[in-house]
């Protein structure tokens, strides 16, 4: 730019000589004044589209970083074989069925003495179990059923605080809002200090946001299950939209004749780039599930509906590739005898690769983040369990973001932005490989 | 056998027959009396199509066929009141259905017991972990074994095809395979026929999109006539009773209002900023700007709507409600036109700007080159020259992105609101198309309700819509490189 600008003869203007023009002059600066304000709209656009990105991507990693760390409450339990195996049996199936309250008296009797409470104060006992996730007692039993052997010792257990004491401690619910509005009482805050005095409240690495399903508890809440059924569904997209689009470009690009048939397919899969993607869900929907009856929810259904959306991103990046490879190729191919189906399977096809190989990565990566479709074949399901095939009901991670950006508790909120950054991660991931694929095996002819 | 087992005894055998005729092939040109018309491999390759593709071809069309001979033996079974109520017909075949799979859990002695009547079929049926939601009636009996019959017997029929197909197949090529055959000819014309097969999937999903869309849209023409629908301005689709009549009003010009007035917020945002952009870029930005700035502008086209919508209603929406919409008094709601049209304008910049970018670099040197040369400053040839040279390609770009926000969906949803009303604040809650299709689509569904299919005719509308503009803008773009080539 200084460049442009030096070579302007600006610097001459006022000079003596050049007086007697004075009127080009003023028609002059005027419009260097235009060409500077035509530049500086220019930049601004760029900035104001950059500004955008920073504040997206500030207000995302803002809201959702400390999603990843979690507070945590340790209390020394003792594994009483009394309470647990009361009648002596202490097989898993015995410790999973019986009284269910009976974890709650072990969490109970560890919390009195963590405390340091009175035997009979049960207000204080309440007060202290209302810090604790209303899903520790079910984290203890499935934790003895895995390891009988922890009857009758004694340990330090992890427990998961509430959302709302995650919260609190992280800063995000304010001590300084009167006590009626706020969710966390006085007597919860002093209960927080003592034992944050103690070291017993600590913030530690959320391992429970990468391995949990859903959970009506955001403390229990995690994407583990949503990331499985992504991943059966970008098995199965990429199982089958490889394979067609490179087939399909193959023939477009290598062997069709020019004539109203292709013409019609090109003009088809230009179009169908750009039909919205809902409308892929609404063909889903009448053809897979209403149709065919495959079931509803399941990730095999997810990954043809999306297998229907990247195709034509597919097909563009393969035939570009296909494309790219100059003619000479093909021709020292038939040159030497080879049939036409040999010169494009053994020559032009590996060195389309790295091209088709992005496209693919890069199609995969939208897949990975599309949702509208998968509304409308009922992926957004509160699925617990992980899928063990493609035809469980499942979820995906773009589709459990958008049940969690509709809660209202403010943990849900950490978790829907934590739940965004490990997508974006993802994406990130993927578009870096397709990147560094093409630079290392880019050929220039 | 399931169809797993068939594929994999599908793959094993032609793997077989490939190692077959390939193995024959060498003995046979090895005694030298021919020369191979081809190199082995290809002989290989053809006993491993005649072996796999007609099994194939049988396996997926006997696939097919099966629910409708299933679904028809069921309908043949039930009783005329049954089959009087058409509305109620696809419950009870999901009924009968659920019955055959209980039949099949049930053990000899309790089927003899469900059969003479000594014990419920609905407690057997409990017992084995398939709790029923009302007890089984004599006819869905009757119903439910002839589904098991016939489907038992379409196993069996495929099963045996299947083989028969294998065998037939792997025998017959085997035998053909000798020094003259043209294997490689035969075995390219089926390489190609696929590859024809692959690129007509296009055309398939198309024609699917269409076909399907249509199908439930014309049947909700059939209870909402299509001018109360298109031409209706109220829109109440009550989710009424089973078996009330009622079935609400479905008018949709608010939601067409709505989508066009976000979609206009979105393109004075992307517009402007995404054509400067593109200017600059192409223009004044040093290569060294332009490899920076360029890569980071197309990272918002790459970030998931989702994840747009999530901001809008987290950041955009509040911050327009608090700073804007409070405190002039205009609206109240952190769901608004203003919050969904400008994340989705957002969203659309770099649409506009790398489309552009492309098309502004397109226009000939030589153009630029005469306006320079005559005096004109960049600037004056940019908006003088090269936009006026571009214009019909730029507004192919707009177009382009004008669909797509139409066509736009997580955004609006979480950001926009559900109240379907047409009014000129952009500070209250409307709502669109797409919108509305995800609303009427979540939940239960009953393929028969006009609340369900009001959804599919919202959905060809669309489609009809984005269509226009795409081919419109395709072909305004195409003109426009013509042109210049």
């Amino acid at each position: 730019m200084t460049e442009a600008a030096s070579r302007l003869p600006v610097s001459r203007l006022g000079g003596p000589e050049v007086r007697a023009i004075s009127r080009i002059d003023i028609g002059l600066r005027r419009r260097y004044a235009a060409e500077r304000r035509f530049r500086a709209y220019g930049l601004a656009a760029v900035t104001i589209a950059l500004c955008f990105l920073l504040a997206l991507f500030g207000s995302i990693v803002g809201k959702g970083y400390t999603a990843f760390q979690q507070t945590r409450i340790a209390m020394m339990v003792d594994f009483d074989a009394s309470i647990i195996a009361p009648d002596g049996d202490r097989s898993p199936a015995a410790v999973l069925s019986g009284n269910a309250f009976r974890f709650d008296d072990l969490i109970a009797a560890s919390l009195q003495k963590t405390l340091e409470l009175d035997p009979d104060d049960e207000d204080g006992l309440y007060d202290g179990l209302d810090l604790l996730s209303k899903g520790s007692a079910p984290m203890l039993r499935s934790m003895i059923a895995k390891d009988p052997s922890l009857i009758g010792t004694k340990r330090s257990v992890d427990f998961y605080a509430t959302g709302d004491v995650d919260s609190f401690v992280k800063g995000t619910i304010r001590a300084d809002i009167p006590e009626s509005q706020r969710l966390i009482k006085d007597k919860h805050i002093a209960l927080i200090d003592k034992l944050e005095k103690d070291g017993a409240l600590h913030l530690a690495f959320n391992t429970g946001l990468f391995t949990n399903g859903a959970s009506t508890r955001p403390e229990m809440a995690g994407v583990g299950v949503a990331l499985v059924g992504s991943l059966y569904m970008m098995l199965v997209v990429l199982v089958l939209s490889l394979p067609l689009g490179v087939a399909g470009s193959i023939y477009l690009e290598e062997f069709a004749p020019k004539n109203r048939w292709t013409d019609l397919i090109e003009v088809n899969i230009n179009n169908l780039a750009a039909v919205p993607s809902i409308v892929y869900g609404l063909l889903g929907l009448a053809v897979f599930i209403n149709f065919a009856h495959l079931p509803r929810s399941a990730s095999l259904v997810g990954g043809l509906v999306l297998t229907l959306t990247t195709l034509p991103t597919i097909i563009i990046a393969t035939r570009a590739a296909l494309k790219a490879v100059p003619p000479s190729i093909r021709e020292a191919g038939l040159g030497v005898g080879a049939s036409k189906m040999q010169t494009v399977f053994h020559h032009v096809l590996p060195l389309a690769m790295p091209g088709v190989l992005t496209g693919t990565i890069i199609g995969l990566a939208h897949a990975l983040g599309e949702t509208a479709p998968l509304l409308m074949i009922g992926m957004k399901a509160f699925i617990v369990e992980y899928p063990t095939t493609p035809l469980d009901p499942a979820t995906a991670l773009p589709t459990q973001i958008y049940m969690w950006a509709t809660e209202p508790e403010r943990a849900f909120t950490e978790r829907t932005s934590a739940a965004i950054i490990v997508l974006l991660a993802f994406l990130l991931a993927m578009n870096s490989l397709a990147i560094i694929l093409r630079r290392a095996f880019e050929r220039r002819w | 056998m399931g169809p797993l087992w068939l594929l994999a005894l599908i793959a094993g055998l032609s793997f077989f027959g490939f190692v077959l005729g390939h193995w024959k092939s060498v003995v046979l040109s090895g005694k030298g009396r021919d020369a191979l018309a081809a190199r082995p491999g290809y002989y290989g390759a053809y006993v491993l199509i005649w072996t796999a593709i007609p099994a194939l071809l049988i396996l997926v069309v006997l696939s097919v066929a099966r629910p409708f001979l299933v679904e028809h033996t069921v309908r043949v079974n039930l009783p005329e009141q049954v089959l009087a109520n058409p509305t109620q017909l696809s419950l009870e075949i999901s009924g009968v259905r659920q019955v055959a799979t209980g039949l099949k859990l049930a053990t000899h002695e309790e089927l003899e017991d469900i059969r003479i009547g000594v014990v419920a079929a609905r407690s057997v049926f409990a017992r084995h972990g398939l709790p029923l939601g009302e007890d089984v009636k004599p006819y869905q009996l009757i119903a439910a074994s002839a589904l098991n019959v016939v489907s038992d017997g379409l196993n069996t029929a495929v099963d045996i095809a299947v083989v028969a197909a294998l065998a037939f197949g792997l025998i017959f090529a085997f035998v053909r395979v000798k020094p003259r055959l043209r294997a490689r000819n035969l075995v390219e014309s089926t390489i190609l026929a696929i590859l024809i097969g692959a690129s007509s999937v296009a055309i398939l999903t198309t024609v699917g999109i269409v076909l399907s869309l249509l199908f439930q849209a014309l049947q909700f023409f059939s209870v909402v006539s299509p001018i109360n629908f298109y031409f209706g301005t109220v829109w109440d689709p009550r989710f009424a009773a089973a078996g009330s009549t009622e079935s609400g009003q479905f008018g949709f010009l608010p939601l067409f209002w709505g989508t066009i007035y976000i979609s206009f917020f979105a393109m004075l945002v992307a517009v402007p900023i995404g054509l400067f952009s593109a200017v600059y870029m192409a223009e004044y930005a040093t290569s060294k700007v332009r490899s920076i700035a360029k890569p980071l502008i197309e990272i918002l086209a790459g970030v998931p709507t989702i994840v747009y919508g999530f901001f809008a209603l987290t950041t955009v929406g509040p911050l327009i409600r608090d700073f804007i919409a409070l405190p002039l008094g205009l609206g109240t709601s952190g769901n608004n036109v203003l919050t969904a049209g400008l994340v989705m304008g957002i969203m659309i910049i770099p649409y506009v700007s790398s489309l552009s970018d492309d098309i502004i670099t397109a226009v000939p040197r030589s153009l630029r080159d005469g306006s320079l040369a005559l005096g004109a400053t960049r600037s004056e040839t940019m908006r003088q020259v090269i936009l006026p040279a571009a214009l019909p390609g730029v507004v192919g770009a707009v177009l382009l992105a004008v669909s797509r926000a139409i066509g736009e969906t997580m955004i609006v949803v979480l950001a926009a609101g559900v109240a379907a009303r047409a009014s000129l604040n952009p500070f209250e809650e409307m709502t669109t198309i797409t919108v509305k299709i995800v609303n009427q689509l979540t939940g239960d569904l009953e393929f028969t309700s006009p609340q369900t299919l009001v959804a599919f005719a919202l959905g060809i509308t669309l489609f009809v819509i984005t269509l226009g503009l795409n081919v419109l803008a395709l072909t305004i773009v195409r003109k426009y490189r013509e042109q210049y080539e």
